[in-house]
Protein backbone atom coordinates (compact mmCIF):
# COMPACT_ATOMS: atom_id res chain seq x y z
CA UNK A 1 0.00 0.00 0.00
CA UNK A 2 1.30 3.37 -0.99
CA UNK A 3 1.47 5.37 2.24
CA UNK A 4 1.00 8.61 0.32
CA UNK A 5 -2.56 7.60 -0.44
CA UNK A 6 -3.62 7.43 3.18
CA UNK A 7 -6.59 9.63 3.92
CA UNK A 8 -5.65 13.20 4.68
CA UNK A 9 -7.98 13.30 7.64
CA UNK A 10 -5.58 11.12 9.56
CA UNK A 11 -2.51 13.18 8.71
CA UNK A 12 -0.96 16.12 10.43
CA UNK A 13 -0.98 19.68 9.20
CA UNK A 14 2.34 18.95 7.51
CA UNK A 15 0.78 16.05 5.64
CA UNK A 16 -2.11 18.21 4.48
CA UNK A 17 0.33 20.83 3.28
CA UNK A 18 2.18 18.14 1.28
CA UNK A 19 -1.04 16.96 -0.32
CA UNK A 20 -2.10 20.49 -1.13
CA UNK A 21 1.27 21.32 -2.67
CA UNK A 22 1.05 18.17 -4.79
CA UNK A 23 -2.46 19.02 -5.95
CA UNK A 24 -1.62 22.63 -6.76
CA UNK A 25 1.43 21.51 -8.72
CA UNK A 26 -0.68 19.00 -10.67
CA UNK A 27 -3.25 21.71 -11.42
CA UNK A 28 -0.52 24.15 -12.45
CA UNK A 29 0.87 21.67 -14.98
CA UNK A 30 -2.60 20.88 -16.27
CA UNK A 31 -3.55 24.55 -16.52
CA UNK A 32 -0.37 25.34 -18.43
CA UNK A 33 -1.11 22.55 -20.90
CA UNK A 34 -4.78 23.41 -21.44
CA UNK A 35 -4.07 27.12 -21.80
CA UNK A 36 -0.94 27.11 -23.90
CA UNK A 37 -0.67 23.59 -25.29
CA UNK A 38 2.50 22.22 -26.80
CA UNK A 39 2.29 24.13 -30.08
CA UNK A 40 4.69 26.86 -31.21
CA UNK A 41 6.17 28.61 -28.16
CA UNK A 42 3.87 26.82 -25.71
CA UNK A 43 4.03 28.02 -22.13
CA UNK A 44 6.27 30.96 -23.07
CA UNK A 45 2.99 32.71 -23.94
CA UNK A 46 2.50 32.96 -20.20
CA UNK A 47 4.76 36.00 -20.12
CA UNK A 48 5.12 36.83 -23.81
CA UNK A 49 1.49 37.94 -23.94
CA UNK A 50 1.74 40.43 -21.04
CA UNK A 51 5.05 41.63 -22.49
CA UNK A 52 3.41 42.40 -25.82
CA UNK A 53 0.65 44.27 -23.98
CA UNK A 54 3.09 46.31 -21.95
CA UNK A 55 5.33 47.05 -24.93
CA UNK A 56 2.30 48.16 -26.94
CA UNK A 57 1.16 50.54 -24.23
CA UNK A 58 4.71 51.82 -23.73
CA UNK A 59 4.95 52.54 -27.45
CA UNK A 60 1.57 54.28 -27.55
CA UNK A 61 2.32 56.43 -24.55
CA UNK A 62 5.77 57.31 -25.89
CA UNK A 63 4.33 58.35 -29.24
CA UNK A 64 1.50 60.41 -27.76
CA UNK A 65 3.70 61.75 -24.95
CA UNK A 66 0.82 60.95 -22.61
CA UNK A 67 0.22 63.44 -19.83
CA UNK A 68 1.63 62.08 -16.64
CA UNK A 69 2.50 65.31 -14.96
CA UNK A 70 6.30 65.18 -14.94
CA UNK A 71 9.27 64.97 -17.21
CA UNK A 72 10.19 61.39 -16.40
CA UNK A 73 11.19 59.06 -19.17
CA UNK A 74 7.84 57.74 -20.34
CA UNK A 75 9.09 54.16 -20.74
CA UNK A 76 9.75 53.55 -17.04
CA UNK A 77 6.44 55.16 -16.19
CA UNK A 78 4.56 52.94 -18.65
CA UNK A 79 6.32 49.70 -17.74
CA UNK A 80 5.80 50.11 -13.99
CA UNK A 81 2.20 51.26 -14.47
CA UNK A 82 0.96 48.80 -17.03
CA UNK A 83 2.73 45.80 -15.50
CA UNK A 84 0.96 46.58 -12.23
CA UNK A 85 -2.40 46.72 -13.96
CA UNK A 86 -1.82 43.36 -15.64
CA UNK A 87 -0.86 41.86 -12.30
CA UNK A 88 -4.02 42.67 -10.37
CA UNK A 89 -6.53 42.94 -13.21
CA UNK A 90 -5.99 39.55 -14.84
CA UNK A 91 -6.33 37.61 -11.59
CA UNK A 92 -10.07 38.19 -11.05
CA UNK A 93 -10.69 37.61 -14.77
CA UNK A 94 -9.04 34.19 -14.49
CA UNK A 95 -10.94 33.15 -11.37
CA UNK A 96 -14.45 34.32 -12.20
CA UNK A 97 -16.21 31.29 -13.67
CA UNK A 98 -13.23 28.98 -13.13
CA UNK A 99 -15.15 26.43 -11.06
CA UNK A 100 -17.54 25.19 -13.74
CA UNK A 101 -14.94 23.93 -16.26
CA UNK A 102 -13.07 22.19 -13.44
CA UNK A 103 -16.02 20.43 -11.83
CA UNK A 104 -14.97 17.03 -13.14
CA UNK A 105 -11.69 17.30 -11.22
CA UNK A 106 -13.57 17.63 -7.95
CA UNK A 107 -14.26 13.91 -8.09
CA UNK A 108 -10.83 13.70 -6.53
CA UNK A 109 -11.27 14.37 -2.84
CA UNK A 110 -8.09 16.39 -2.48
CA UNK A 111 -8.92 18.79 -5.29
CA UNK A 112 -10.75 21.72 -3.74
CA UNK A 113 -11.94 25.00 -5.18
CA UNK A 114 -9.16 26.82 -3.31
CA UNK A 115 -6.57 24.68 -5.10
CA UNK A 116 -8.00 25.54 -8.49
CA UNK A 117 -8.01 29.21 -7.50
CA UNK A 118 -4.45 29.12 -6.16
CA UNK A 119 -3.08 27.30 -9.19
CA UNK A 120 -4.54 29.92 -11.52
CA UNK A 121 -3.40 32.80 -9.31
CA UNK A 122 0.15 31.47 -9.14
CA UNK A 123 0.22 31.14 -12.92
CA UNK A 124 -0.96 34.73 -13.36
CA UNK A 125 1.57 35.92 -10.81
CA UNK A 126 4.38 34.05 -12.57
CA UNK A 127 3.38 35.48 -15.96
CA UNK A 128 3.05 39.09 -14.87
CA UNK A 129 6.20 38.98 -12.75
CA UNK A 130 8.34 37.41 -15.46
CA UNK A 131 7.05 39.95 -17.95
CA UNK A 132 7.82 42.87 -15.61
CA UNK A 133 11.28 41.56 -14.78
CA UNK A 134 12.16 40.75 -18.38
CA UNK A 135 11.05 44.17 -19.65
CA UNK A 136 12.93 45.93 -16.84
CA UNK A 137 16.11 44.08 -17.70
CA UNK A 138 15.60 44.76 -21.41
CA UNK A 139 15.04 48.50 -21.02
CA UNK A 140 17.85 48.93 -18.52
CA UNK A 141 20.19 47.06 -20.85
CA UNK A 142 19.36 49.25 -23.85
CA UNK A 143 19.59 52.28 -21.60
CA UNK A 144 16.00 53.58 -21.84
CA UNK A 145 15.78 53.71 -18.09
CA UNK A 146 17.91 53.36 -14.99
CA UNK A 147 17.90 50.29 -12.74
CA UNK A 148 15.58 50.55 -9.70
CA UNK A 149 16.89 52.81 -6.95
CA UNK A 150 15.61 50.48 -4.23
CA UNK A 151 14.87 47.03 -5.53
CA UNK A 152 13.49 45.76 -2.20
CA UNK A 153 10.89 48.48 -2.28
CA UNK A 154 9.92 47.48 -5.81
CA UNK A 155 9.56 43.87 -4.67
CA UNK A 156 7.52 44.88 -1.60
CA UNK A 157 5.18 47.04 -3.70
CA UNK A 158 4.83 44.26 -6.25
CA UNK A 159 3.94 41.78 -3.51
CA UNK A 160 1.36 44.19 -2.08
CA UNK A 161 -0.24 44.47 -5.52
CA UNK A 162 -0.16 40.67 -5.73
CA UNK A 163 -1.98 40.42 -2.41
CA UNK A 164 -4.53 42.91 -3.69
CA UNK A 165 -4.98 40.85 -6.86
CA UNK A 166 -5.26 37.57 -4.92
CA UNK A 167 -7.83 38.89 -2.45
CA UNK A 168 -9.93 40.66 -5.09
CA UNK A 169 -9.83 37.59 -7.33
CA UNK A 170 -10.81 35.13 -4.59
CA UNK A 171 -13.60 37.43 -3.45
CA UNK A 172 -15.04 37.89 -6.95
CA UNK A 173 -14.40 34.27 -7.98
CA UNK A 174 -16.36 33.05 -4.96
CA UNK A 175 -19.11 35.66 -5.31
CA UNK A 176 -19.63 34.62 -8.93
CA UNK A 177 -20.89 31.26 -7.68
CA UNK A 178 -23.58 33.03 -5.65
CA UNK A 179 -24.43 35.82 -8.08
CA UNK A 180 -23.96 35.19 -11.78
CA UNK A 181 -23.94 38.90 -12.58
CA UNK A 182 -20.51 39.37 -10.97
CA UNK A 183 -18.95 38.41 -14.27
CA UNK A 184 -21.07 40.95 -16.14
CA UNK A 185 -20.11 43.72 -13.72
CA UNK A 186 -16.42 42.85 -13.60
CA UNK A 187 -15.89 43.53 -17.31
CA UNK A 188 -16.93 47.19 -17.21
CA UNK A 189 -15.44 47.62 -13.73
CA UNK A 190 -12.00 46.36 -14.74
CA UNK A 191 -12.10 48.58 -17.82
CA UNK A 192 -13.11 51.66 -15.85
CA UNK A 193 -10.68 51.01 -13.01
CA UNK A 194 -7.67 51.01 -15.32
CA UNK A 195 -7.43 54.80 -15.80
CA UNK A 196 -8.14 55.31 -12.08
CA UNK A 197 -5.67 52.71 -10.82
CA UNK A 198 -2.59 54.90 -10.74
CA UNK A 199 -1.05 53.30 -13.80
CA UNK A 200 -1.51 56.35 -15.99
CA UNK A 201 -0.80 59.17 -13.53
CA UNK A 202 1.37 60.15 -10.60
CA UNK A 203 -0.73 61.04 -7.58
CA UNK A 204 1.25 64.20 -6.78
CA UNK A 205 0.39 65.62 -10.21
CA UNK A 206 -3.34 65.62 -9.42
CA UNK A 207 -5.33 68.29 -7.58
CA UNK A 208 -5.88 67.63 -3.88
CA UNK A 209 -9.56 66.86 -4.25
CA UNK A 210 -8.89 64.20 -6.90
CA UNK A 211 -6.08 62.70 -4.81
CA UNK A 212 -8.41 62.21 -1.89
CA UNK A 213 -10.90 60.27 -3.96
CA UNK A 214 -8.39 58.19 -5.90
CA UNK A 215 -6.44 57.19 -2.80
CA UNK A 216 -9.51 55.23 -1.72
CA UNK A 217 -8.49 52.69 -4.37
CA UNK A 218 -5.94 50.35 -2.75
CA UNK A 219 -3.97 49.59 -5.92
CA UNK A 220 -3.02 53.27 -6.32
CA UNK A 221 -0.90 52.96 -3.17
CA UNK A 222 0.78 49.84 -4.53
CA UNK A 223 1.71 51.39 -7.86
CA UNK A 224 3.06 54.50 -6.13
CA UNK A 225 5.18 52.31 -3.87
CA UNK A 226 6.60 50.32 -6.79
CA UNK A 227 7.46 53.59 -8.56
CA UNK A 228 8.95 55.02 -5.37
CA UNK A 229 11.32 52.05 -5.36
CA UNK A 230 12.06 52.43 -9.04
CA UNK A 231 12.61 56.17 -9.45
CA UNK A 232 11.58 57.66 -6.11
CA UNK A 233 14.15 60.46 -6.23
CA UNK A 234 12.42 61.99 -9.26
CA UNK A 235 8.95 62.50 -7.77
CA UNK A 236 7.09 62.56 -4.47
CA UNK A 237 5.33 59.24 -4.04
CA UNK A 238 2.03 59.28 -2.15
CA UNK A 239 0.99 56.06 -0.44
CA UNK A 240 -0.35 54.57 2.76
CA UNK A 241 0.63 50.91 2.88
CA UNK A 242 -1.13 50.12 6.19
CA UNK A 243 -4.35 51.35 4.59
CA UNK A 244 -3.77 49.14 1.54
CA UNK A 245 -2.93 46.19 3.78
CA UNK A 246 -6.10 46.71 5.80
CA UNK A 247 -8.29 46.73 2.69
CA UNK A 248 -6.54 43.61 1.36
CA UNK A 249 -6.91 41.85 4.71
CA UNK A 250 -10.64 42.58 4.85
CA UNK A 251 -11.13 41.44 1.25
CA UNK A 252 -9.10 38.27 1.94
CA UNK A 253 -11.17 37.37 4.98
CA UNK A 254 -14.41 38.08 3.20
CA UNK A 255 -13.32 36.18 0.09
CA UNK A 256 -12.09 33.15 1.99
CA UNK A 257 -15.23 32.93 4.10
CA UNK A 258 -17.49 33.08 1.04
CA UNK A 259 -15.22 30.55 -0.65
CA UNK A 260 -15.59 28.23 2.32
CA UNK A 261 -19.33 28.54 2.10
CA UNK A 262 -19.57 27.85 -1.63
CA UNK A 263 -16.97 25.05 -1.49
CA UNK A 264 -19.30 23.01 0.66
CA UNK A 265 -22.01 23.25 -1.94
CA UNK A 266 -19.89 22.42 -4.99
CA UNK A 267 -20.96 19.15 -6.53
CA UNK A 268 -18.63 17.37 -8.98
CA UNK A 269 -19.87 16.62 -12.47
CA UNK B 1 -13.35 0.83 7.73
CA UNK B 2 -15.80 3.34 6.38
CA UNK B 3 -18.68 4.49 8.55
CA UNK B 4 -21.58 6.73 7.65
CA UNK B 5 -23.69 7.87 10.58
CA UNK B 6 -26.91 9.77 10.27
CA UNK B 7 -25.86 11.20 6.95
CA UNK B 8 -28.22 13.65 5.36
CA UNK B 9 -27.78 15.40 2.03
CA UNK B 10 -29.90 18.27 0.77
CA UNK B 11 -29.56 20.05 -2.52
CA UNK B 12 -30.97 23.47 -3.05
CA UNK B 13 -33.38 23.85 -5.96
CA UNK B 14 -35.64 26.62 -7.17
CA UNK B 15 -38.39 25.13 -5.05
CA UNK B 16 -36.35 25.10 -1.89
CA UNK B 17 -34.08 22.39 -0.50
CA UNK B 18 -34.66 18.79 -1.59
CA UNK B 19 -33.54 15.94 0.64
CA UNK B 20 -31.82 13.33 -1.51
CA UNK B 21 -30.66 11.30 1.48
CA UNK B 22 -32.64 11.56 4.70
CA UNK B 23 -30.70 9.66 7.32
CA UNK B 24 -28.27 7.04 6.08
CA UNK B 25 -26.13 4.66 8.13
CA UNK B 26 -23.64 2.34 6.51
CA UNK B 27 -20.51 0.52 7.64
CA UNK B 28 -18.07 -1.09 5.24
CA UNK B 29 -15.25 -3.24 6.62
CA UNK B 30 -11.91 -4.02 4.96
CA UNK B 31 -12.20 -6.60 2.14
CA UNK B 32 -15.97 -6.35 2.15
CA UNK B 33 -17.90 -5.93 -1.08
CA UNK B 34 -21.06 -3.95 -0.65
CA UNK B 35 -23.57 -3.24 -3.38
CA UNK B 36 -25.86 -0.24 -3.43
CA UNK B 37 -29.02 -0.85 -5.43
CA UNK B 38 -31.45 1.81 -6.46
CA UNK B 39 -33.28 3.21 -9.42
CA UNK B 40 -32.16 6.23 -11.40
CA UNK B 41 -32.30 9.25 -9.15
CA UNK B 42 -32.47 7.26 -5.92
CA UNK B 43 -29.27 8.93 -4.69
CA UNK B 44 -26.77 6.16 -5.44
CA UNK B 45 -24.17 8.43 -6.97
CA UNK B 46 -24.67 10.95 -4.16
CA UNK B 47 -23.83 8.26 -1.61
CA UNK B 48 -20.70 7.34 -3.56
CA UNK B 49 -19.60 10.95 -3.82
CA UNK B 50 -20.13 11.47 -0.10
CA UNK B 51 -18.13 8.35 0.73
CA UNK B 52 -15.33 9.46 -1.59
CA UNK B 53 -15.19 12.85 0.13
CA UNK B 54 -15.80 14.73 -3.11
CA UNK B 55 -18.93 16.16 -1.50
CA UNK B 56 -19.78 17.05 2.07
CA UNK B 57 -22.92 15.85 3.84
CA UNK B 58 -25.46 18.43 4.99
CA UNK B 59 -25.34 16.78 8.40
CA UNK B 60 -24.08 13.57 9.97
CA UNK B 61 -20.58 12.13 9.94
CA UNK B 62 -18.45 10.08 7.59
CA UNK B 63 -15.36 8.31 8.96
CA UNK B 64 -12.71 6.78 6.74
CA UNK B 65 -9.89 4.75 8.25
CA UNK B 66 -8.82 3.18 4.97
CA UNK B 67 -7.80 4.84 1.73
CA UNK B 68 -10.72 5.29 -0.62
CA UNK B 69 -10.62 5.75 -4.39
CA UNK B 70 -12.42 8.43 -6.33
CA UNK B 71 -15.74 7.24 -7.79
CA UNK B 72 -14.59 5.07 -10.67
CA UNK B 73 -16.92 5.49 -13.59
CA UNK B 74 -16.65 5.58 -17.33
CA UNK B 75 -17.26 9.25 -17.77
CA UNK B 76 -16.10 11.92 -15.38
CA UNK B 77 -12.85 12.83 -13.70
CA UNK B 78 -11.16 13.50 -17.05
CA UNK B 79 -10.08 16.56 -18.97
CA UNK B 80 -11.20 16.19 -22.55
CA UNK B 81 -8.78 18.81 -23.83
CA UNK B 82 -5.78 16.86 -22.57
CA UNK B 83 -4.30 13.72 -24.06
CA UNK B 84 -4.82 10.35 -22.41
CA UNK B 85 -1.21 10.41 -21.27
CA UNK B 86 -1.55 13.88 -19.72
CA UNK B 87 -4.65 12.72 -17.90
CA UNK B 88 -2.68 9.79 -16.52
CA UNK B 89 0.10 12.12 -15.38
CA UNK B 90 -2.40 14.46 -13.74
CA UNK B 91 -4.01 11.64 -11.73
CA UNK B 92 -0.59 10.32 -10.71
CA UNK B 93 0.53 13.76 -9.53
CA UNK B 94 -2.61 14.24 -7.48
CA UNK B 95 -2.23 10.93 -5.72
CA UNK B 96 1.56 11.08 -5.42
CA UNK B 97 2.31 8.09 -7.65
CA UNK B 98 5.17 8.05 -10.16
CA UNK B 99 3.62 8.06 -13.65
CA UNK B 100 6.75 6.74 -15.37
CA UNK B 101 6.22 3.11 -14.40
CA UNK B 102 2.47 3.27 -15.07
CA UNK B 103 2.60 4.40 -18.69
CA UNK B 104 3.33 0.92 -20.04
CA UNK B 105 0.45 -0.58 -18.10
CA UNK B 106 -2.04 2.00 -19.35
CA UNK B 107 -0.71 1.74 -22.89
CA UNK B 108 -1.14 -2.01 -22.89
CA UNK B 109 -4.36 -2.31 -20.93
CA UNK B 110 -6.28 0.43 -22.70
CA UNK B 111 -5.27 -0.86 -26.15
CA UNK B 112 -5.23 2.75 -27.32
CA UNK B 113 -1.92 2.66 -29.18
CA UNK B 114 -0.91 6.06 -30.53
CA UNK B 115 -4.27 7.53 -29.49
CA UNK B 116 -2.87 7.83 -25.98
CA UNK B 117 -1.11 10.96 -27.26
CA UNK B 118 -4.29 12.43 -28.74
CA UNK B 119 -6.74 14.68 -26.85
CA UNK B 120 -9.43 12.65 -25.10
CA UNK B 121 -12.13 14.63 -26.91
CA UNK B 122 -11.19 12.78 -30.12
CA UNK B 123 -11.86 9.39 -28.52
CA UNK B 124 -14.91 7.25 -29.13
CA UNK B 125 -17.05 6.36 -26.11
CA UNK B 126 -15.48 2.90 -25.99
CA UNK B 127 -11.96 4.33 -26.06
CA UNK B 128 -12.78 6.71 -23.22
CA UNK B 129 -14.11 3.82 -21.21
CA UNK B 130 -10.95 1.82 -21.76
CA UNK B 131 -8.73 4.76 -20.80
CA UNK B 132 -10.82 5.50 -17.71
CA UNK B 133 -10.61 1.93 -16.50
CA UNK B 134 -6.87 1.65 -17.15
CA UNK B 135 -6.14 4.90 -15.29
CA UNK B 136 -8.41 3.84 -12.43
CA UNK B 137 -6.19 0.83 -11.86
CA UNK B 138 -3.01 2.89 -11.63
CA UNK B 139 -3.43 4.12 -8.05
CA UNK B 140 -3.90 1.51 -5.34
CA UNK B 141 -6.55 1.96 -2.66
CA UNK B 142 -7.91 -0.13 0.23
CA UNK B 143 -11.41 0.50 -0.98
CA UNK B 144 -12.63 1.08 -4.52
CA UNK B 145 -15.81 2.99 -5.26
CA UNK B 146 -17.43 1.81 -8.45
CA UNK B 147 -20.23 3.70 -10.10
CA UNK B 148 -22.23 1.83 -12.78
CA UNK B 149 -19.24 0.08 -14.28
CA UNK B 150 -21.25 -2.64 -15.98
CA UNK B 151 -21.47 -1.69 -19.62
CA UNK B 152 -18.03 -1.17 -21.02
CA UNK B 153 -16.35 -2.24 -24.24
CA UNK B 154 -16.62 -5.59 -25.93
CA UNK B 155 -16.74 -8.98 -24.25
CA UNK B 156 -12.98 -9.42 -24.33
CA UNK B 157 -12.27 -6.08 -22.66
CA UNK B 158 -15.04 -6.73 -20.17
CA UNK B 159 -13.26 -9.93 -19.16
CA UNK B 160 -9.97 -8.09 -18.70
CA UNK B 161 -11.67 -5.58 -16.39
CA UNK B 162 -13.25 -8.34 -14.35
CA UNK B 163 -9.86 -9.99 -13.94
CA UNK B 164 -8.11 -6.75 -12.99
CA UNK B 165 -10.74 -5.67 -10.50
CA UNK B 166 -12.23 -8.78 -8.93
CA UNK B 167 -9.40 -11.31 -9.23
CA UNK B 168 -6.23 -9.26 -8.82
CA UNK B 169 -7.86 -7.03 -6.20
CA UNK B 170 -9.91 -9.69 -4.51
CA UNK B 171 -8.75 -8.66 -1.03
CA UNK B 172 -9.80 -5.00 -1.40
CA UNK B 173 -13.03 -3.54 -0.15
CA UNK B 174 -15.43 -2.36 -2.83
CA UNK B 175 -18.61 -0.37 -2.89
CA UNK B 176 -20.48 -0.95 -6.11
CA UNK B 177 -23.41 1.13 -7.20
CA UNK B 178 -25.83 -0.13 -9.82
CA UNK B 179 -29.43 -0.46 -10.86
CA UNK B 180 -28.59 -3.93 -12.17
CA UNK B 181 -29.52 -6.38 -9.42
CA UNK B 182 -27.89 -9.36 -11.16
CA UNK B 183 -24.56 -7.64 -11.35
CA UNK B 184 -24.67 -6.72 -7.67
CA UNK B 185 -25.68 -10.24 -6.68
CA UNK B 186 -22.80 -11.73 -8.67
CA UNK B 187 -20.11 -9.46 -7.26
CA UNK B 188 -21.06 -8.41 -3.74
CA UNK B 189 -21.18 -10.01 -0.31
CA UNK B 190 -24.16 -7.95 0.71
CA UNK B 191 -26.25 -5.14 -0.66
CA UNK B 192 -28.35 -2.25 0.53
CA UNK B 193 -31.27 -0.76 -1.35
CA UNK B 194 -31.81 2.97 -1.69
CA UNK B 195 -35.26 4.32 -2.22
CA UNK B 196 -36.95 7.61 -1.44
CA UNK B 197 -33.94 8.87 0.48
CA UNK B 198 -33.77 5.92 2.85
CA UNK B 199 -31.38 2.98 2.93
CA UNK B 200 -32.74 -0.54 3.49
CA UNK B 201 -30.36 -3.05 5.05
CA UNK B 202 -30.53 -6.84 4.66
CA UNK B 203 -28.73 -9.73 6.28
CA UNK B 204 -28.00 -11.54 3.07
CA UNK B 205 -27.66 -10.62 -0.52
CA UNK B 206 -30.58 -12.65 -1.79
CA UNK B 207 -32.96 -10.75 0.48
CA UNK B 208 -31.76 -7.47 -1.00
CA UNK B 209 -32.13 -8.89 -4.47
CA UNK B 210 -35.65 -10.10 -3.78
CA UNK B 211 -36.67 -6.84 -2.15
CA UNK B 212 -35.32 -4.81 -5.02
CA UNK B 213 -36.81 -6.93 -7.79
CA UNK B 214 -40.18 -7.51 -6.10
CA UNK B 215 -40.75 -3.87 -5.32
CA UNK B 216 -39.55 -3.01 -8.81
CA UNK B 217 -37.54 -0.31 -7.15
Amino acid sequence: MDTQNLPVERGSLMKSWQVQRRVIFALLMRETLTRFGRHNIGFLWLFVEPMIFTLGVTTLWTLTQALHGSNLPIAVFAVTGYSSVLLWRNMPSRLIGSIEPNLSLMYHRNVKVIDIFLARLLLEFAGATTSFAALSIFFVTIGWFEPPEDILKVVAGWLMLTWFGFSLAILLGALQELYEFVEKLWHPASYLLFPLSGAAFLVEALPDSAQKVLLILPMVHGVEFVRDGYFGSQFNAVYDLPYMAAVCAIMSLLGLSILRKISRAVSPQ
Amino acid sequence: MIRLENVRKDYSTRNGPVSVLKSIDLTVNPSERVGILGRNGAGKSTVIRLISGAEQPTSGSITRTMSVSWPLAFGGAFQSGLTGLDNLRFICRIYGTDPADKEDFVQEFSELGTYLREPVKNYSAGMRGRLAFAISMVVEFDCFLIDEIVAVGDAKFHEKCQEELFVKRAERAMIIVSHDAHYIRDHCDRAVVLSAGSMHHFDNINDSYDFYTEHRL
